[in-house]
């Protein structure tokens, strides 16, 4: 993983001191709050319901051990013990004071990490694939790049009071597990005659306006990707609407100028750089960045391995755990373990302080200290030997860690909802939960196969309810909190935005109207082969809407 | 209202002149852009001294063919969250080598004077920051990621000089 060297650690200290300072003149009073909020928010700092909230940058979703203990010793001295994994890959802490934020602040930097640019208007953290580096189905390892393009968006003068904030993913697999359709920019790494590049996706985004991002550039080469993207920035940071701030971001921009005069407005801005104003990225630099991407030298191994075959016969939960929960890795004899944030019943991104220091312990033991954050809210470890998945798997378990569910019905993304948020209409976690328990039998589970319900509070859609399989939206009727179903809507290489099912529906209808487009799914598809989403598009919607409805 | 520029206070010599008033004897003014395009020949004559305030939507652009005889371009943040002044500072000093005066003026902030100086501006117009303020912000990074109009140069390319 990346290291910072004296310019990155200076710069990030330097980032302490003067938001330190910032803090102070708020305390003492000089700086109003409405001055001081686009600071904050640039540091990552919110005024939730209760209290402030601290969100950490965790760049590309990429921590060694020594920074999950030390977000875990943070969420121990000054939250309650626990933190929140996001969507983005960061993390939150809920119940953190304005006054200590300085000093966390310094803690962060001490292990090489930072809250820079987790909210405002400015480019926010750079996502990806959280196998990234381990996957069999990635063309190259795209982190190099994030790193790169975090450098690049780290205190740019130019676009830190953008029309609305900026989320930037990048993907180089096949499979694309990083959304980059539903992001602002999303790059995707291709390879054409040798040279490496980016096909380019902008305008994507969830929201109150879901949109499928266009594609803009079949191919830039990566010695001119920089400079493409400040081409893309500018334009978006002369020309976005700044009338209305939900018409503020980018994808509106893209669908009201039409994709492809935004593209050409793109290029004439590129086309008019000079070359003093070109980025210059020296080569060297980008083989600098990259060789701290190489990963871990990996010893050969066969690639059945003797032992983990005998625990699954010996261990049915492992063996069920085993089936679910790993995920390829490009070299034999070794596996990426996905650790579940999702247990039935439970808070969809929490971990206590000791599950943190559970896994930070995990990954220097047994996975070359490489931890990853999906942007499913579960953690990932990427570099793991399957003759030690046993042992991993009952510390887990004893640290309540071994939901077998990855990708399943029950490992849904779920937003924080009424229960926590300001802006929410409904409640979220109940819901989810209720879900869970209707699906909690690992069997039930497994039958079911990949499905990915996302639920969100309102229609600001941080719980990607626009992208499930099957997606929730909290809304309020009245005073009275309903949810609507869509159903079809996919975060992937296909990416679509789910479709309304009909009429919303009340809490204590969702688990049985979910339970009813699953058994409909059933009934339908071809074989267990068949994913849901394959037979909702082989069969249509209506008969899924039919089975919600029936009982009415 | 203060005017600071290379760590100095200055003495404002220069009158913005709103579009619809009429032009006093003052010898430095101030126009908007679409009347300092309208009037420009006519004020030449006029022995007076021009400089142009750009809102936010000014296209920058429109003043190209002008910069030589320009002494202030001075850019308006009408509200701090409105960013486009950093652009079309960017623009001005890097891609069309404006070398006046550029001065930010309206919602300037002292936490944003860092980021206005690297996009360009030399001078800044502001109630919500005194000398030392400026001076202190200014000073608050070493290093940058990026280059812009400033005189420093990326980490990137720092890096491979070592």
């Amino acid at each position: 993983m990346y290291r910072y060297d004296e310019f990155d650690a200076a710069l990030v200290n330097e980032r302490v001191s003067q938001f330190r300072g910032q803090v102070a003149r708020r305390i003492e009073g000089s700086l109003p709050e409405d001055e001081f909020k686009p600071l904050r928010l640039q540091n990552g700092v919110y005024l939730q319901m209760h209290a402030y909230m601290l969100r950490v940058a965790i760049p590309y979703g990429q921590l060694g051990s020594a920074q999950l203990r030390r977000l875990a010793e943070i969420s121990e001295k000054y939250d309650r013990g626990y933190g929140h994994f996001t969507t983005r890959q960061n993390i939150q802490f809920n119940w953190v004071e304005l006054k200590d934020i300085p000093d966390v602040l310094q803690d962060l930097a001490d292990v090489e990490m930072h809250a820079i640019q987790t909210s405002g208007n400015c480019i926010r953290n750079v996502t990806s694939d959280h196998f990234a580096g381990a996957t069999a189905d990635e063309l190259m390892d795209p982190r190099p790049w994030c790193e790169i393009i975090r450098q690049w968006s780290t205190f740019h003068p130019e676009f830190a009071f953008l029309p609305r904030k900026f989320k930037i993913a990048v993907t180089a697999a096949a499979h694309d597990r990083a959304a980059i359709r539903v992001h602002d920019i999303g790059l995707h790494m291709k390879q054409q005659d040798g040279t490496t590049g980016f096909e380019v996706h902008v305008g994507g985004g969830q929201g109150r306006t879901p949109v499928i991002a266009a594609k803009v550039n079949d191919f830039v080469p990566e010695s001119e990707i920089l400079d493409y993207l400040e081409a893309v920035m500018r334009v978006y940071n002369r020309f976005g609407r700044r009338d209305n701030k939900y018409k503020a971001r980018i994808k509106i921009l893209v669908s009201e100028t039409g994709a492809e005069e935004f593209s050409r407005l793109v290029d004439a801005e590129y086309a008019a750089q000079s070359a003093h104003e070109k980025i210059d990225l020296p080569g060297d630099e980008i083989e600098r960045i990259t060789a701290y991407f190489k990963g871990p030298k990996l010893p050969t191994r066969p690639l059945e391995s003797t032992a983990f075959n005998d625990a699954r016969v010996a261990d049915p939960d492992f063996d069920e755990w085993a089936a679910v929960n790993l995920h390829p890795h490009k070299q034999a004899g070794y596996t990426s373990v996905t650790v579940s944030l999702k247990p039935i019943g439970g808070l969809a991104g929490d971990a206590t302080t000791d599950q943190m220091m559970v896994i930070a312990d995990l990954a220097e033991a047994f996975g070359h200290d490489d931890i990853r954050v999906s942007h499913a809210q579960n953690i990932v470890l990427p570099h793991i030997a399957i003759d030690d998945l046993h042992a991993i798997y009952q510390q887990l378990q004893r640290a309540g860690l071994a939901t077998a569910n990855e990708s399943l019905i029950t490992d849904m993304i779920v937003c924080p909802g009424l229960d926590y948020c300001n802006l929410a209409n409904a409640r979220s976690i109940p819901v989810g939960q209720d879900i869970q328990k209707v699906f909690a039998d690992p069997a039930y589970q497994r039958d079911i196969g990949k499905l990915h319900i996302n639920i969100s509070g309102c229609i600001n859609a941080c719980g990607h309810h626009h992208v499930g399989h099957i997606g929730i939206l909290g809304v309020d009727r009245k005073g009275q909190e309903f949810y609507q179903i869509s159903l079809g809507g996919r975060a992937d290489e296909k990416a679509a935005i789910g479709e309304i099912a009909g009429k919303a529906l009340s809490q204590e209808e969702i688990p049985a109207a979910i339970k009813q487009i699953i058994e409909t799914y059933r009934s339908h598809r071809t074989s267990k082969d068949e994913r849901f989403i394959d037979t909702l598009e082989r069969i249509g919607h209506a008969p899924f809407k039919e089975a919600i409805y029936a009982a009415d | 209202m203060p005017l600071i520029k290379n760590n100095q206070i200055i003495d404002n010599i220069w009158t913005y002149v709103p579009d619809d008033a009429p032009l006093g004897d003052e010898s430095h003014i101030i126009l908007g852009l679409e009347r300092f395009l309208a009037e420009r020949l006519q004020q030449r004559s006029s022995n007076k001294a021009l400089g142009v305030r750009l809102a936010p939507a000014d296209d920058p652009e429109k003043l190209r063919p002008y910069l030589d005889e320009l002494d202030l371009i001075e850019v308006d943040f009408p509200k701090y969250a409105d960013g486009r002044g950093f652009s079309q500072a960017q623009l001005l000093r890097r891609r069309y080598a404006y070398t006046g005066e550029l001065r930010a003026v309206g919602e300037v902030l002292r936490d944003q004077i860092l980021y206005m100086h690297r996009s360009g501006f030399d001078t800044f117009s502001t109630t919500r920051a005194d000398l030392s303020d400026v001076m202190a912000a200014l000073d608050e990074f070493s290093l940058s990621y990026q280059k812009a109009a400033d005189i420093r140069e990326a980490v990137f390319g720092i890096r491979q000089k070592r």
